[in-house]
């Protein structure tokens, strides 16, 4: 079992968090229009990269979202940062 | 073989008799014996049978690497299946069963299937059993295959401990190398912990004289002290089976038969692994007698049991190890001869080994002791995602490039050697990194030689032969993987400890290609056999989905509430306790009738507050929510991204910044984090702020054609006649100086109050409407018969009435989609191809013809004598109100198709069933508006 850092609660099991995104997802602006491939690719496509990855988690008892970078190879934790712009 | 006991040696305590029954014969063993050892010292030759041919089989070795001795074990009203004869400790009054042999491991009468072992070979039963179809043979064959039968009785008490710890250092293994390590670092201020798979400390200790001067047993114990002095912690019969994801190690600590095992969970900053090596077995005709056994395991027995196989036994061994071993049966007084290991040798015996032919010649003994060579135990190396290296002198995978924080030392490095070994245990006890040293073991090879003759075991559990290898590699199973799949090698309750070295060897062999090159397979947790029980722990029941308590619990326990769960919450689906039909129907009538009181607390009540709360409702919903006026209620569906309705529910607005979003009960957490998550990213945080209020409020429905005469025995200070209080409006104002909110919303159709007050204040509230439910003629209602009422109405339930791709306008909802400008979650998934496309499932109302039965639920919506499925029944009841049956339905296109004649086809038979529009109760809104 994996352990993830929460940026504010610090070291939890990994049962504790819950995937939200891969990082830098950005919602089209749905009042223009946007093609099906690109509507598409925004709900489907995910890069699911080998190595360095940066997702979007949420620590589910204090529902904070925040980025944890991790190594989908080694499984190595590299690091997590609070998801809101001044808690950097 | 006839096994005896000597009168001194060994680690047991020989003023303790324990007695024992194996195949319902009477033994005795001592304190400190295992099933095998003590079995063995009876003179006890076949322990088992094979899993395939049902060959007799004796005990093979003393450890872990056992294949053989695998027992049914019972002890008082207790039984336990494929228990390890090895490995276990022998208690008093036990009574063993050998697995896989009926009446008994001696006379076994599935023997017999030996004679056809001709036809039995690698993928017998994959080429057999294929025509005309698998399924007709599989009850026989699942019959005849598996070992222990699992008793069918229940142990309630039968409970493992769960425990989460974490450590400094972990030492794997209480040998030489590892008391060393431990007690170094340990001594170095290290919070440690040593586990030791056998009851004692000390390893191949046992086996040495002395170890730096001093007698072994003496130096263990030394050892021993100083770790407890250090404050290290030493956890014996205990087995480190595992390393997962971050180093986490699963350790499974045997507290004897009649106690479960106990199972941590522990978080170490740097593991030692000393797990030591075992022997190899050599590949020969009838390798597999029972008698045949592993050198280092027959000198293990002795250094720890004080059990000799036999007296007059043959040795054959290709490696310098065996010298250590040879020499502690030598000084036990067996009579040991050797002789070099050959091609064409092979055993002989009827029901045991007799002796070996060596070129030509017979040379009898009672045993046959072998030793080809020492295997590193490098599994928890592997699970760590460490690498293996291909060491030609030793002959053996051994640890390669590693994980980080974690070394391996002594004999499971490949240094065999005793000095060498504590000096990589004194290196690792430090934390320094160092070089394996050169060593002084050597060896001959000596692997399997295909093309030999007779029939030459590899793993001896599964019945897998040098000719099923050959078999496999013919047929182009020669991935070693595959060949493990193929002939089952490797794949026994010891995972090939014994088979893989040879199995892999011969593969090698027989391609003409080095043993590296072919590789090892997936080593996977567990190490040894782990009991499911191990992993369920107290992780059951309420401990492992706790229920959500109303406020009113006690009320309801007082009305005969039969409280179940629904959706997390223990809540009274009806009140009564014999028949439920029959309350369940007349709870419903009567609030058709009169009045009825529901206690509504769990639904959600999820506040959503600040600057940027409107436009952010507005965003999650689908509905128009920004036009909402403070004091008004709406109905709302939340979607996901990809348009599929998630939850509905009534949104009202408290203030210009400050929303309440009342979603299902058992919805509340996803829709919680849901909104967190569309909060946190894409918002401003600091401009909202979302509170999960539910469990602070409780909510008491008064609904029913009498439902204001109820309310108005509450005194409110406000009027709540239709014009002042309408349909989907709410007040707040106060009630024994404590707020109250009264909104008109309704789930039956019917004129509904429903009333909430902070959660502490539901007794009192309680207390004066439920007599006067009472006065007025009405009752209580459980959410059975709510589920009659709101269906009646044609309300929904998501996720009941709804799939996985129901959109909003398949509910009959397409206002937002076709005008709402704003963007809202899932908006664009609305107007996709397959959003557009005809054919879509849509919400129906069935009705049955007169007097017709009820339609099942879950019933497949067909055209009249056609099977192809149009959709399906979702909420199927008696109407007692309307006097009928009722259902919903989603159906494709049926937004279209009122008025058409279909069937509901369920278990072969159909009913003729009539589409029409879900609401079959006060269509015109009358009752809900008075």
């Amino acid at each position: 079992m994996q352990v993830f850092p929460c940026p504010f609660c610090g070291p939890r099991n990994e049962t504790e968090f819950h995937f939200a995104a891969e990082a830098g997802k950005v919602r089209p602006d749905t009042t223009q229009q946007i093609g099906d491939a690109d509507w598409a690719t925004y709900l489907h496509a995910q890069r699911n990269e080998k190595g360095t990855v940066r997702e979007v988690w949420m620590h589910m008892t204090c529902a904070e979202l925040f980025i944890l970078e991790r190594d989908s190879v080694t499984m190595d934790v590299l690091g997590s940062t609070a998801l809101r712009k001044d808690a950097t | 073989m006839s096994g005896l006991r000597l009168e001194s040696g060994g680690q047991i305590d020989r003023k303790r008799w324990l007695s024992f029954t194996f195949d319902g014969k009477a033994y005795s063993g001592f304190a400190g014996d295992t099933l095998a050892s003590a079995l063995l010292a009876n003179g006890v030759r076949i322990v088992g049978r094979s899993f395939k041919y049902h060959r007799p089989r004796g005990v093979w070795s003393s450890w872990v690497d056992d294949p053989n001795a695998i027992m049914t074990v019972r002890l008082g009203d207790r039984e336990l299946p494929n228990v390890s004869a090895a490995t276990t400790l022998l208690e008093d009054g036990m009574e063993l069963r050998a697995v896989n042999a009926w009446p008994n491991a001696r006379y076994d009468v599935k023997g017999g299937l030996d004679l056809f072992h001709r036809f039995l070979g690698a993928g017998f039963y994959y080429k057999t059993f294929i025509w005309p179809d698998w399924h007709l043979f599989e009850p026989a064959i699942r019959k005849m295959a598996g070992l222990g039968p699992v008793n069918a009785d229940v142990y309630d008490d039968y409970v493992s401990d769960q425990l989460n710890a974490s450590c400094d250092t972990l030492v794997v293994g209480g040998g030489p190398a590892g008391l060393v390590a431990a007690r170094t670092a340990a001594e170095r201020g290290e919070a440690v912990w040593l586990v030791e798979d056998h009851a004692s400390l000390g390893g191949s200790a046992a086996m040495l004289g002395h170890i730096d001067g001093t007698d072994h047993a003496a130096w263990v114990q030394a050892q021993e002290q100083a770790i407890e002095v250090a404050d290290g912690r030493i956890l014996k019969q205990t087995t480190a089976y595992g390393i997962y994801d971050h180093a986490m190690v699963g350790l499974l600590e045997k507290r004897g038969f009649a106690q479960p095992p106990r199972r941590y969970r522990l978080r170490a900053g740097r593991i030692i692994m000393a797990t030591g090596a075992l022997d190899r077995p050599i590949t020969f005709g009838n390798n597999d007698l029972p008698g045949i056994m592993s050198l280092q395991g027959a000198a293990d027995f002795m250094a720890r049991y004080g059990v000799l196989p036999a007296r007059k036994m043959i040795v054959m061994a290709n490696n310098a190890a065996a010298d250590q071993a040879c020499a502690v049966l030598d000084q036990a007084g067996a009579d040991l001869r050797h002789f070099a290991p050959s091609k064409t040798m092979s055993g002989f015996g009827s029901r045991g080994v007799e002796g070996v032919s060596i070129d030509g010649y017979k040379r009898t003994a009672n045993a046959v002791l072998v030793s080809g060579g020492l295997t590193p135990l490098v599994h928890l190396w592997r699970h760590a995602g460490g690498k293996l290296d291909w060491c030609e002198t030793r002959q053996a995978f051994l640890p390669g490039y590693g994980p980080k924080n974690m070394q391996a030392i002594g004999a499971a490095n490949g240094t065999f050697e005793v000095d060498k070994a504590i000096a990589e245990g004194t290196a690792a006890g430090k934390g320094l990194s160092f070089e394996r040293p050169s060593t002084s073991y050597t060896l001959t090879p000596l692997w399997p030689q295909p093309g030999s003759k007779g029939r030459q075991w590899i793993d001896f559990q599964h019945d897998v032969t040098l000719k099923d290898v050959e078999v496999a590699a013919r047929e182009n199973y020669v991935s070693v993987e595959h060949l493990k799949r193929y002939t089952t090698l490797g794949m026994a309750a010891d995972q090939g400890k014994t088979a893989n070295m040879a199995g892999l060897a011969a593969m090698a062999t027989i391609q003409g290609r080095p043993i590296p090159e072919v590789g090892t397979t997936t080593f996977r947790p567990p190490f040894v056999p782990v009991p499911i029980e191990a992993f369920h722990g107290h992780h059951g029941k309420q401990l492992w989905h706790p229920v959500k308590r109303l406020p009113l619990e006690a009320e309801h326990r007082v009305m005969n509430g039969a409280l179940r769960e629904y959706g997390g919450w223990l809540r009274p689906g009806w009140y009564g306790n014999d028949d439920a039909e029959l309350h369940i129907q007349a709870e419903a009538l009567l609030a058709r009738q009169t009045v009825a009181l529901f206690d509504g607390s769990s639904l959600g009540k999820i506040a959503v507050m600040g600057p940027d709360a409107e436009a952010f409702v507005n965003f999650v919903y689908y509905n128009t929510i920004k036009t909402l006026k403070p004091g008004e209620m709406r109905y709302g569906l939340m979607l996901t991204e990809r348009g599929i309705v998630k939850d509905d529910g009534v949104i009202a607005r408290l203030g210009p910044d400050h929303f309440l979003i009342s979603c299902s009960s058992s919805h509340t957490d996803s829709v919680r984090t849901h909104l967190e998550a569309w909060r946190q990213d894409g918002n401003d945080p600091d401009r909202i702020f979302i509170h999960d209020e539910t469990q602070s409020w409780a909510t008491l429905t008064v609904t029913g054609p009498r439902a204001r005469d109820v309310v108005a025995s509450l005194g409110l200070p406000l009027d709540i006649g239709a014009a002042a209080l309408p349909h989907m409006t709410f007040q707040e104002t106060q009630w024994n100086d404590h707020p109250l909110r009264i909104a008109r919303v309704s789930f039956t159709g019917d004129l509904s109050f429903e009333i909430s007050v902070p959660a502490r204040q539901a007794p009192a509230l309680w207390a004066v409407l439920h007599p006067s439910i009472k006065d007025h003629g009405g009752g209580l209602l459980g959410i059975e018969a709510l589920s009659i009422l709101r269906a009646e109405k044609g309300y929904i339930m998501i996720g009941k009435d709804t799939d996985g791709e129901t959109m909003p306008h398949d509910l009959g909802f397409t206002v937002p989609r076709a005008k709402k400008t704003a963007a809202y979650l899932g908006d664009r998934s609305l107007h996709t191809a397959v959003a557009n496309a005809p054919g879509r499932k849509q919400l129906v109302g069935l009705k049955v013809a007169d007097g017709g039965a009820m339609i099942p639920t879950g019933a497949h919506i067909v055209l009249p004598g056609k099977s192809s499925s149009q959709g399906y029944v979702t909420s199927s009841y008696d109407s007692p109100y309307l006097g009928h049956p009722i259902a919903l339905a989603i159906v494709t296109d049926g937004a279209r198709r009122h008025g058409e004649a279909v069937e509901a086809w369920h278990d072969n038979r159909r009913l003729p069933v009539t589409i029409c529009a879900p609401c079959v109760f006060d269509p015109t809104g009358e009752k809900l508006h008075a």
